[in-house]
């Protein structure tokens, strides 16, 4: 019984982290074909069939390269916040089950465990931006502070709706109270909203100040050389990879759908996400600082508070 | 109210409007050109360096080294040397050398030419590791040669 369990966390730990490596060699170059094509462009051609190893070329580049500390930066915040801002992506994906069997650990409270472990992105971004002495970096790490207050209640009020109908913490029992009806039928407005925030809570365009790259060089991660930069990069297409993971735990179903095994149905739903993201990044302009608060405290907040309270309502009366 | 819920109307239609752009555009073929493996049209009237026309009966060049091309040259780089071969009426290039790194691909010497036998060529292909090739580009090569051996010594 316990060589089991060890042989279990053994495999989990390869398992997890073959799969956040491999997620994003794929998404680096999923990102650089469907930016490149929606300009007119091929995107990487050159690298391995159709381009598909240039990711692990730009990798071995980066990783053969210097990591060049600035010489007033606070070396040990600066030296940690790409691991804090990768690290907990390890420890959010072990909970997710990919299918019926395929999960790293069941967890009551997994989706709780998530919510909080996806916070410590912002604070990594923080510590970067400190850390860095620069001014770009640490104008970047102010954004992503106000910005994470824009986006995490209504992040949550559109999840709090999903808890109480499947009246459950538990990822697996998410997506098996699901099983005829997604969620995203019963709660549209929730589904949207949550992919509106999933984009902020990612950084990603139109919403990505903490990164700016047209106003603020690169923002939180200006000074970052090397491995240090590639962490920072991982970082964010796990986030994605994460977040996509859960949305199509809360309001797609998960692993369940018609003829294919689960854990295709489950990346399908993944990359579906994926690729909305990467639509999102390529079409809309990034927008100010000013219009992303409004919008996250007087459109988001208002429109997901008035959903949560519709569904408690309507499920109280029922 | 109904100004805050039109607002929000407006800007998610404009939003869709651009998903369609763009999604249109990802349809759409991509007009990159791989190059060197496939090469843009070149245009019609563009101007590489200058070459001399072929005879196309004889295989020979038309030029009849009258020194007129390198009269109109500016900046001075065509240098030519002719003579008359045994048995012609008329004179032909022993020597006919570019020095393309002076020219400015004016045309001038293909408009002063009396028998059309210069043109621009359509090579645009030309980098190198030394200015030397450049320098001197010997138009004659290629071209078949009226001339006995002994006076290619020049």
């Amino acid at each position: 019984m316990n060589e089991i369990s060890i042989l279990r966390s053994l495999l989990t730990i390869v398992g997890v982290s073959v799969a956040i490596g491999l997620n994003a060699v794929f998404v680096v170059w999923l990102e650089r074909k469907v930016a490149g094509h929606m300009q007119y462009r091929l995107g990487p051609t050159e690298v391995g069939p159709k381009g598909l190893l240039q990711t692990v070329a730009d990798g071995l580049k980066l990783v053969s390269k210097q990591i060049i500390f600035p010489s007033a930066a606070d070396k040990p915040i600066f030296a940690l916040a790409p691991i804090i801002c990768l690290v907990p992506v390890f420890v959010a994906i072990l909970p997710v089950p990919f299918s019926d069997t395929l999960q790293g650990h069941e967890l009551d409270i997994g989706l709780l465990l998530v919510i909080a472990l996806g916070l410590l992105n912002t604070l990594g971004i923080l510590m970067a931006g400190w850390g860095s002495d620069n001014k770009y970096a640490l104008l970047g790490a102010s954004r992503a502070i106000a910005q994470i207050c824009a986006y995490k209640i209504p992040l949550l009020l559109c999840i709090l709706p999903v808890i109480m109908l499947s009246g459950s913490f538990s990822l697996r029992g998410i997506v098996n109270a699901q099983d005829p009806v997604w969620y995203a039928v019963y709660q549209p407005v929730a589904f949207f909203i949550y992919i509106i925030a999933i984009t902020m809570e990612t950084n990603r365009s139109p919403f990505d100040f903490a990164e700016a790259e047209s106003e603020l060089v690169a923002g939180f991660h200006t000074e970052y050389s090397g491995m240090a930069f590639s962490l920072f990069f991982l970082a964010e297409y796990s986030y994605m990879f994460l977040a996509s993971a859960i949305a199509s735990i809360l309001f797609l179903g998960g692993w369940h759908g018609p003829f294919l095994p689960g854990v295709v149905w489950m990346l399908l739903k993944i990359y579906f996400f994926l690729c909305l993201m990467m639509w999102f990044r390529w079409t809309f302009p990034r927008v100010r600082v000013d219009q992303m608060l409004n919008f996250g405290w007087k459109i988001l907040l208002p429109f997901s508070l008035l959903n949560f309270l519709i569904t408690a309502g309507v499920m109280a009366i029922l | 109210m109904n100004n805050y819920l039109k607002e929000i109307f407006n800007g998610l239609k404009s939003l869709v409007i651009g998903l369609k752009v763009t999604m249109t555009t990802m349809l759409t073929k991509s007009t990159t050109i791989e190059w060197p493996r496939e090469a843009a049209p070149i245009p019609e009237r563009f101007r590489g360096h200058i070459m001399l026309r072929k005879n196309e009966e004889t295989g020979l060049s038309k030029c009849i080294a009258c020194g007129s091309c390198v009269r109109a040259c500016p900046s001075n780089c065509i240098q030519v040397k002719g003579a008359k071969p045994e048995g012609a009426k008329k004179k032909a290039p022993i020597l006919f050398q570019l020095d393309f790194t002076k020219c400015s691909l004016c045309g001038l010497c293909v408009e002063s030419c009396p028998v059309d036998a210069i043109t621009f060529s359509r090579n645009y292909a030309l980098a190198g590791p030394s200015s030397e090739p450049f320098a001197t580009m010997n138009l004659l090569a290629g071209l078949a040669s009226p001339f006995r051996e002994e006076s290619n010594e020049l």
